[in-house]
């Protein structure tokens, strides 16, 4: 009994040597000089070949950074910490930039004017399904149901007085709420932008001010007054572009409906 | 001669590996996105099951027969074929790099395909010699890599279509699955 079991041991474990042996030597005749800079980004990395970065793996990624092809900050999952370290081996600047989430919306319940009441679902997705969008005059605005709180595993967003709005110290930019606000009004902005288009409404200026004290009239008055031209406009409503925005609070201090807001 | 002609008839197409025996989904589904990778997955399979069957089949009349060690099979067989996929990836690695980077993580996942140990089990259950061991597996293989190639085909020309949202992605690639494995049961009738 026990020799066979040392005899099974013994074939298997001599096996393991054998093939062990083998792939050594053949390790020596097919490997291939591979970057010094990829191994040290790749053991950087956390390795588990989850593809979030859109590359094959953190091998692929790690050659892709290594060749300058993929920017050190393309790691998901890594998030900063990783991001630091790669930027130290690969000796770029850490480029990275703290986002949080922004709510455009102001239409508060006092704000904004109610078409009719509503019983039911209390959740956004069902809501955008009854007719004019939710129980505000808004077609575009925050339906105030709180589907982004119920996904927020942060407690970084709430509902205040019929809009939800983000605690930028609590947010992490996770994107969670953005995937599941209906309205698409919820967007990624820099940590440090202060100044923000709080609407996203297409419509002319008569009809925003009717249905939202809130909103945006489109006057474009921003746009022509930024020094820096961050500002533009589309579909009536004005964009600012955070790359340029230098903060300086000149658009909120010529908005007319001081849709423009300081945060 | 006829016999392994036969054989490999059989094991390529009547009894596709992928399409009646449903061994080895997992890169047949994974890599079947585009033509090229699917059949350099195929090639590498085939290399990897053929050369596995020849090595195992070897190893279980010589090695483990005679020392009454049968039970071992699985493990010894995993073994070899880890080995051996290992040596596949090395080679790849050495000589076409870009394969190497579109297979990823499904090429150590070979190891784990189950249509590698599948044949070297079937090899040992059927009592197959040597040469028939070694025609089953690249049969067989055959049949993986005609598989793939031609689900990668139709893959990349559903791309093209306008599927409907709720079958985009792998609904439709099943039912592609589904439908490609009745019309290779109509090889049964050969």
């Amino acid at each position: 009994m026990g020799t066979a079991v040392l005899i099974a041991a013994a074939v298997v474990g001599g096996m393991g040597l054998l093939i062990g042996v083998l792939l050594g030597t053949a390790d020596k005749y097919l490997s291939v000089a591979t970057d010094e800079l990829t191994e040290k980004i790749r053991e950087v990395l956390p390795g588990n070949n989850c593809g979030g970065c859109g590359y094959a793996g953190c091998d692929a990624l790690a050659e892709a950074i290594a060749k300058g092809e993929a920017s050190p900050t393309a790691c998901p999952v890594g998030g900063q910490a990783v991001a630091a370290l790669v930027c130290e081996l690969t000796g770029k600047k850490a480029e990275f930039t703290r986002m949080s989430a922004y709510v455009r919306c102001a239409g508060t319940c006092e704000k904004t004017r109610h078409i009719y009441e509503y019983f039911g679902d209390e959740d956004c997705r069902r809501v955008t399904m009854v007719p004019g969008r939710g129980t505000k005059a808004c077609a575009y605005g925050c339906l105030g149901f709180g589907s982004c709180v119920k996904v927020c595993e942060y407690d970084a967003i709430h509902i205040v007085e019929g809009v939800a709005v983000v605690d930028k110290e609590k947010c992490t930019a996770c994107g969670k709420c953005v995937d599941a606000c209906p309205q698409n009004i919820i967007e990624m902005v820099p940590y440090d932008a202060e100044y923000m288009v709080t609407c996203l409404s297409q419509e002319r200026g008569k009809s925003v001010k009717d249905m939202c004290e809130a909103g945006c009239i489109g006057c474009g008055l921003c746009a022509r007054e930024c020094t820096t031209g961050a500002i533009t406009m589309k579909n009536n409503i004005a964009h600012i572009d955070q790359n340029d925005c230098t903060n300086c609070g000149w658009c909120l201090e010529k908005c007319p409906t001081k849709v423009i807001r300081k945060r | 001669m006829t016999t392994m002609l036969l054989l490999l008839l059989t094991t390529a197409l009547v009894n596709n590996v992928v399409l009646s025996q449903f061994l080895g989904l997992c890169p047949f589904l994974g890599v079947s996105k585009q033509l090229k990778t699917a059949a350099g997955m195929g090639v590498a399979v085939m290399c990897v099951v053929t050369l596995s069957s020849a090595i195992t089949s070897l190893l279980y009349n010589g090695v483990l027969l005679p020392l009454k060690l049968q039970y071992m099979n699985t493990i010894v067989f995993i073994l070899v074929i880890a080995a051996l996929v290992q040596l596949v990836e090395m080679a790849l690695k050495r000589y076409s790099r870009p394969l190497y980077a579109a297979l990823g993580v499904y090429l150590p996942l070979i190891t784990t395909n189950c249509a590698v140990l599948g044949v070297a089990l079937q090899n040992v259950q059927q009592e197959n010699g040597f040469l028939t061991s070694v025609v089953n597996g690249f049969g067989t293989s055959l049949g993986f890599f005609v598989a793939i190639v031609v689900m990668a085909g139709l893959r990349e020309k559903i791309a093209n279509n306008d599927v409907p949202e709720s079958f985009k992605g792998m609904p439709i690639t099943l039912l592609t699955a589904g439908l490609m494995a009745i019309a290779f049961y109509g090889f049964k009738f050969l």
